[in-house]
């Protein structure tokens, strides 16, 4: 039963998954699509629950759907970008197999993935994540490991992030 | 329990439509978009493998991949803003010379 309703989970989050994602394609004004996005992160937020990652969840929503997402609304609506024009005819040869090629590449990968390479076999995230009584994936066990092993890289990361920081007041900076 | 092929072919089909959007789309900002939705069909990638292999490696690496998407996002907007002002469009086929 709790089996079950694992992949029942996995189905409608991958389903407002693929669905967020094709919307995003298809809507023509960016706010559209960047609203369409933050669906997309929520529900992988909570496919990343399903596995048992919990402080990626966290940091999925309030990293990714807040602070980025917000950066992204507050940019397109400071351009006031309106919905986009069409130029540049495309190359008739990509307009004509586009679609099908796509569909023909993504089902040989498909196969390719689920049955050569053995990988529907392994099955992950079963009850034992989700009683969690193995604590994986929790904020305690990722610090721990972020603080101890991986120290230097996060250290390099804040000055990534300082330099991410004054390249952006640089570029957006009003010349005079 | 949830075979780790439909995680990955979930994540495959989010970076396929990725990079679907960067490729048909116009408009710079739904472009940038687009880069943030294969970004994250690669987080689930990492997470997937994670669980599979009950090691917490790949939640840093998301912890990363992350940062450096945030990093990113900051300067590619400043960088948009900056287009905008001397170019006054979004469209990506009216910005083609490097030289005003």
């Amino acid at each position: 039963m709790k089996i079950m309703l694992h992949l029942v989970l996995f189905f409608i989050f991958a389903a407002v998954c693929v669905g967020g994602a094709i919307n995003l394609l298809a809507q023509k004004h960016p706010i559209n699509s960047a609203l369409s996005l933050i669906v997309v992160m929520g529900s992988l937020a909570m496919i990343y629950l399903l596995l048992g990652a919990e402080f990626v969840a966290a940091i999925q929503v309030i990293v990714y759907a807040g602070a980025v997402m917000v950066l992204f609304v507050f940019v397109i609506m400071l351009l006031n970008a309106g919905v986009e024009e069409r130029t540049a005819q495309g190359s008739r040869v990509a307009t004509v197999l586009g679609i099908p090629g796509l569909i023909i590449g993504l089902s040989i990968g498909i196969w390719a993935v689920s049955r050569v390479t053995g990988l529907d076999k392994i099955q992950i995230g079963g009850p034992d994540v989700m009683d969690n009584t193995a604590a994986f994936g929790n904020p305690q066990a990722v610090g721990r490991l972020l603080f101890r092993d991986y120290l230097l890289p996060f250290e390099v990361t804040s000055i990534l992030i300082l330099i991410a920081i004054m390249g952006a007041v640089v570029l957006a900076r009003r010349e005079e | 329990m949830v075979p780790l092929s439909y995680y990955l072919i979930l994540s495959g089909l989010l970076f396929a439509c990725g990079v679907a959007g960067f490729l048909i789309k116009r408009n710079i900002i739904t472009i940038f978009l687009s880069i943030e939705l294969m970004l994250n069909g690669v987080n689930l990638t990492f997470v997937a493998f994670a669980a599979q292999l009950k090691s917490l490696d790949g939640h840093i690496f998301v912890f990363f991949v992350m940062v450096v998407a945030a990093a990113e996002a900051a300067v590619g907007l400043a960088i948009i803003i900056a287009v905008f002002r001397t170019r006054e469009t979004l469209n990506v086929d009216r910005v083609n010379l490097l030289k005003l």
